[in-house]
Formats: structure tokens, C-alpha cells, sequence
């Protein structure tokens, strides 16, 4: 089983709610955004989400959860075989919806995270901060009840970083609760909100 | 995002007449439409749907090619007069046909004359040979109801009482033993037949399966997006039918052009002695309308099993994706 990464965690996220979570490498930031998005079990405890508790979800209704979770990987996880464009919309596109009727969307958005000159690139070409920026796009086109960010700002600029900021916010206030994990002090000191800091396994908030 | 868009008009998205000028292209397909491990998996389909189909055909040539010897060989009995001097031969002839031919179960009756006599021996014995010389048994050939065969001991015993010196040789042994060669023969054509076809399933399940493997990151992403392990799947086989049908496709064709190619030769080359050589040896090259549509069934069955190994594979990468979700000790990479 290995050692047990994270314990005694005990938080609740609201809805609508913005915040923070932050703590030293290796401190279970990813291992906790997982937990929340579903791709991981906990060994022990219980974790509610959308007034569920995880643990017995049943595998076939897991997909029409994680729809109302939006996540950006570290990773970015872009198809490199699918434009810019094509890896933004894809999540509308798993979902049976008619380009027609999101195209205008994607490419404002696209517009807005400074991609709207690269809609035809894949993502070999993109740059590492291109690539996170699509990678927010794709979290934030379906308007998720809550997002989950893992290092959003890790590899953009300081005024690419707060302008996407600007955007978590924005999508903040139009109803999403944001989870950011990140190291960048920077980043959290431009907004007053929850920080929900975690070290050696232990999570102390502060609102 | 709308109210997005207004709080930074200043921003990179400005030029937006740039913008509009750019076009989406054609959407793309959700699997890549062709990688280097897609045709190897095309090719590989291609060959083994080829080496099923000629099998298929082939041992459906040696099964027919057996039957027919059977058959030709069951279809005739003769009657053997041997010589003797007390012995009016051509009315013994008559008299053999005449009686077998009471019959119920014989349909024709011929008499062996004394040139075709002749032209028999004319191998061991050589050419300008008079027959009235030689104390040379002759022949009675009936031609019988194979599925409805006469009483061969009742004729025999009639014979014998009539004309002594006749015997009845109904090919038994011949039959017999050519049966058994012809069971034999079928037997190997459909055990080859059986081994080609396992090994093109087991070839196309694991081309299929190596060729997913590389595909695993998109499932993960399709699923992680919200699609639904369906959707997912759908996408998945729409893309191995195609590759499938299209190699299948080949090899079939292939095989049958082959086969077509052959019979015509063979049509063409009508009794010369290549021709006559390989019509002995292996019957008519034509494997008929039959063997077409078991080419065709042939590809059905390879579209039809790569599209559901996709499916299958598919599905198992996403209820392994789920299963670390319940055990967390299968955790990729060392991210915390």
C-alpha cells in the first residue's frame, strides 16, 4: 500500500468558494486534487462530493461527475494530434454537442487565454506556458461547478499569470468554486482568499 | 465567460479582425487516422487475412478434388471375362452387360472393344499387337447409381453362375482406400485451415492490442474529459474497422485475384499437359462462388474481431484507469 500520504485531513469546499492550496514538494497536493477529482479512492476517511461519497460511486457515473469538475493537469495531458482548438473543445465534443454550437465559445476563450492566433497549432509546437494555457481553457470550457488547478501558473510569465488569475476569478465569480494548488507565493498574495496549506500530510486552513 | 471577455480588452486577444481571419480546420478525428504502428496493424491484417483466404480456398479445392476421385471411382464397376477356348467371348461380353444391366442401380453399360483393348496394353506389350493372339482377358465397364448402388454380391453370384469365367470387380478396395486418402487429406487441409485461422485471430488480437498500447494516453484523456467509457470505445472501434476492413479487404481481394488468376490459366491452358498435370494433382483451380463468399466471410470475421478486440482493450484500459482509484498503491509516476 506504501506510506500514507495524507491524514487527519478534515475541510470542506463551498460552493462558489476561491482558494488555495499550497505546501512544500512532496507534501500531497496532487495526491489530494486527485482525491477530488475522482481518479483516486482514500484508503480510510470519507470524502463528499456533490453530496456523494465517493468511495461508492459506481463506476459508470463516474464520467457524468467528473463533467461538473474541471481539472488542469500538470501535465498539461494535451492530444498532440488535435489543434489547440480541437484539444479545448474536446471536452464539449465527448459530451455529443455540435461544434456549430460551440465554436464561437472556444475561440473566445481561446481569445482570451492569448491563444486566439494559435487555434490551428498542435500542441508539439506550443510552448511549455502555451500549453498550460490550453490546458486552462480545456478545464474552464464546460463551465465545471468546481476546478482543479495543479500548478496553473507554472510556466507563463508573471502577467500571463495574473491575467489568468483574472480568469479563475472571473469564472469564480460567475459561479465555479476554484481549488489552485500552487508554490507561487506571488501568484497568492495578488488575491485575498482561503489558503489551505498543507505539510507533512496535515492541511491548516486559513481564510 | 462573456463578462471574462469585457475585463481585459487590452490584453493579447485584441487584434481581433487577426482572429477572425484565422479558420478552424476540418475537425479531426479523436484517434489519429494513421500512425506508423496503425499500418504495421493494416499490414499485418493484410497478410494474415491474405494466408487465411488461400488456405480456405486451397483446402476447399484438395477437399472437392478428393470427393471427385471418390466419386469417379465409384461410379464404375467391371466386369473381367478371362479367355477360354470353350468360350464365345463377344456373346460372353453381351451377355455380362445384358445381365448386369437387370440391375436395379446400373445405368450404363460398356463393352470394352478390341482396339481400346489393344490401346490398354499397348504400353507393356507395344504397338501392332493382335489381340486374337493373346489369351487377353476383356473388360465390361457399368457405370452405376453411386447413391443408389446395385446388389454387387447378387450380380456377382449371377455372373459367376452364368459365365463362369466372368469376375465382378467393384472397386471396393480402391474405394476403400481412396476414401480413407480422401478423409486423410480433408482431415490435414482442415487442420492447416484450423492452425491459419488460430493464428490470424491470436495475430490480430495482439496487432491490435500492441497498437492500442500506444493509444492508452488518449483514453485517459477522453475519460478524464468526461467521456463516457461508450463513447470512448466507439471512437476506438470506428477507427480499427476502417483499419481493418481496409487490410482485410487487401489480403481478401489478393487471395481471391489469385484464385481467379489460376482458374483462368487453367481455362485457357485447357489440355495441354501442364494443364492436365496440375488438374491431376490438384483438381480445378476454380473454387466457385462458394469460396468467394468464404473469402468474404474471411474479411468479415477479421473487421469483426479487431473491432471488437479495440472495444474490449479499450474498455479494460478504463476499468484499469478506475481501478487505481481503489488502490492507490498502482499510483503512476511519484507525483504527491
Amino acid at each position: 500500500m506504501g506510506p500514507e500520504i495524507l491524514r487527519d485531513l478534515t475541510f470542506d469546499i463551498p460552493k462558489k468558494s476561491f482558494q488555495f492550496l499550497t505546501g512544500p514538494s512532496g507534501a500531497g497536493k496532487t495526491t489530494l486534487l486527485r482525491l477530488l477529482f475522482l481518479s483516486l479512492q482514500p484508503t480510510r476517511g470519507l470524502i463528499r462530493m456533490f453530496d456523494r461519497n465517493i468511495s461508492t460511486i459506481p463506476r459508470d457515473e463516474l464520467p457524468m461527475l467528473r463533467r461538473r469538475v474541471g481539472i488542469v493537469f500538470q501535465d498539461f495531458r494535451l492530444l498532440d494530434h488535435l489543434t489547440t482548438y480541437e484539444n479545448v473543445a474536446l471536452p464539449l465534443r465527448v459530451r455529443g454537442k455540435d461544434e456549430s454550437s460551440y465554436r464561437a465559445d472556444v475561440l473566445e476563450l481561446l481569445g482570451w487565454v492569448g491563444l486566439g492566433e494559435r487555434i490551428n497549432v498542435l500542441p508539439p509546437v506550443l510552448s511549455g506556458g502555451e500549453k498550460q494555457r490550453a490546458a486552462i481553457a480545456r478545464a474552464l470550457i464546460d463551465r465545471p461547478e468546481i476546478l482543479l488547478a495543479d500548478e496553473p501558473t507554472g510556466n507563463v510569465d508573471p502577467p500571463m499569470a495574473r491575467r489568468l488569475l483574472n480568469l479563475f476569478l472571473e469564472l469564480n465569480r460567475l459561479g465555479t468554486a476554484v481549488v489552485i494548488a500552487t508554490h507561487d507565493l506571488s501568484l497568492m498574495d495578488q488575491v485575498e482568499a482561503r489558503r489551505m496549506i498543507l505539510s507533512q500530510g496535515r492541511l491548516d486552513i486559513y481564510e | 465567460m462573456s463578462e471574462a471577455r469585457v475585463t481585459d480588452r487590452a490584453g493579447p486577444a485584441a487584434p481581433q479582425e487577426r482572429k477572425a481571419s484565422l479558420r478552424v480546420r476540418p475537425t479531426a478525428p479523436i484517434v489519429p487516422p494513421g500512425n506508423v504502428s496503425g499500418n504495421a496493424l493494416m499490414l499485418v491484417i493484410a497478410i494474415m487475412a491474405f494466408l487465411a483466404c488461400l488456405t480456405l480456398g486451397a483446402v476447399s479445392m484438395v477437399r472437392s478434388t478428393a470427393q471427385s476421385w471418390q466419386s469417379q471411382i465409384s461410379r464404375e464397376i467391371t466386369i473381367q471375362i478371362k479367355p477360354d477356348e470353350k468360350l464365345d467371348m463377344e456373346k460372353a461380353l453381351a451377355d455380362a452387360r445384358d445381365l448386369a444391366l437387370t440391375f436395379e442401380g446400373t445405368t450404363d453399360g460398356t463393352i470394352v472393344d478390341k482396339a481400346a483393348t489393344a490401346r490398354l496394353l499397348e504400353p507393356w506389350l507395344g504397338e501392332g499387337l493382335d489381340i486374337d493372339d493373346l489369351p487377353v482377358p476383356r473388360l465390361v465397364i457399368i457405370t452405376i447409381d453411386e447413391q443408389n448402388p446395385p446388389d454387387f454380391a447378387a450380380m456377382r453370384a449371377m455372373l459367376t453362375e452364368t459365365i463362369p469365367q466372368a469376375y465382378l470387380d467393384d472397386h471396393r478396395t480402391w474405394v476403400d482406400r481412396l476414401v480413407a486418402m480422401a478423409h486423410t487429406t480433408a482431415l490435414i487441409g482442415t487442420g492447416v485451415l484450423v492452425l491459419v485461422f488460430s493464428a490470424m485471430v491470436l495475430t490480430v488480437i495482439f496487432a491490435t492490442r500492441g497498437t492500442l498500447s500506444g493509444n492508452r494516453h488518449i483514453v485517459e484523456v477522453l475519460h478524464f474529459v468526461g467521456a463516457e467509457a461508450g463513447f470512448v470505445a466507439s471512437e476506438f472501434q470506428k477507427h480499427f474497422l476502417k483499419i481493418s476492413l481496409k487490410g482485410a479487404g487487401a489480403g481478401g481481394l489478393l487471395a481471391a485475384a489469385c484464385f481467379a488468376i489460376a482458374s483462368f490459366w487453367q481455362s485457357r491452358s485447357l489440355a495441354t499437359p501442364q494443364s492436365d498435370q496440375a488438374t491431376a494433382m490438384f483438381g480445378s483451380f476454380s473454387i466457385g462462388y462458394t469460396g468467394y463468399l468464404g473469402i468474404a466471410a474471411v474479411m468479415i470475421v477479421i473487421a469483426l474481431l479487431t473491432t471488437l478486440t479495440a472495444r474490449f482493450t479499450v474498455m479494460r484500459t478504463i476499468y484499469e484507469i478506475d481501478l487505481i482509484r481503489s488502490d492507490p498503491a498502482r499510483i503512476d509516476g511519484n507525483q504527491t
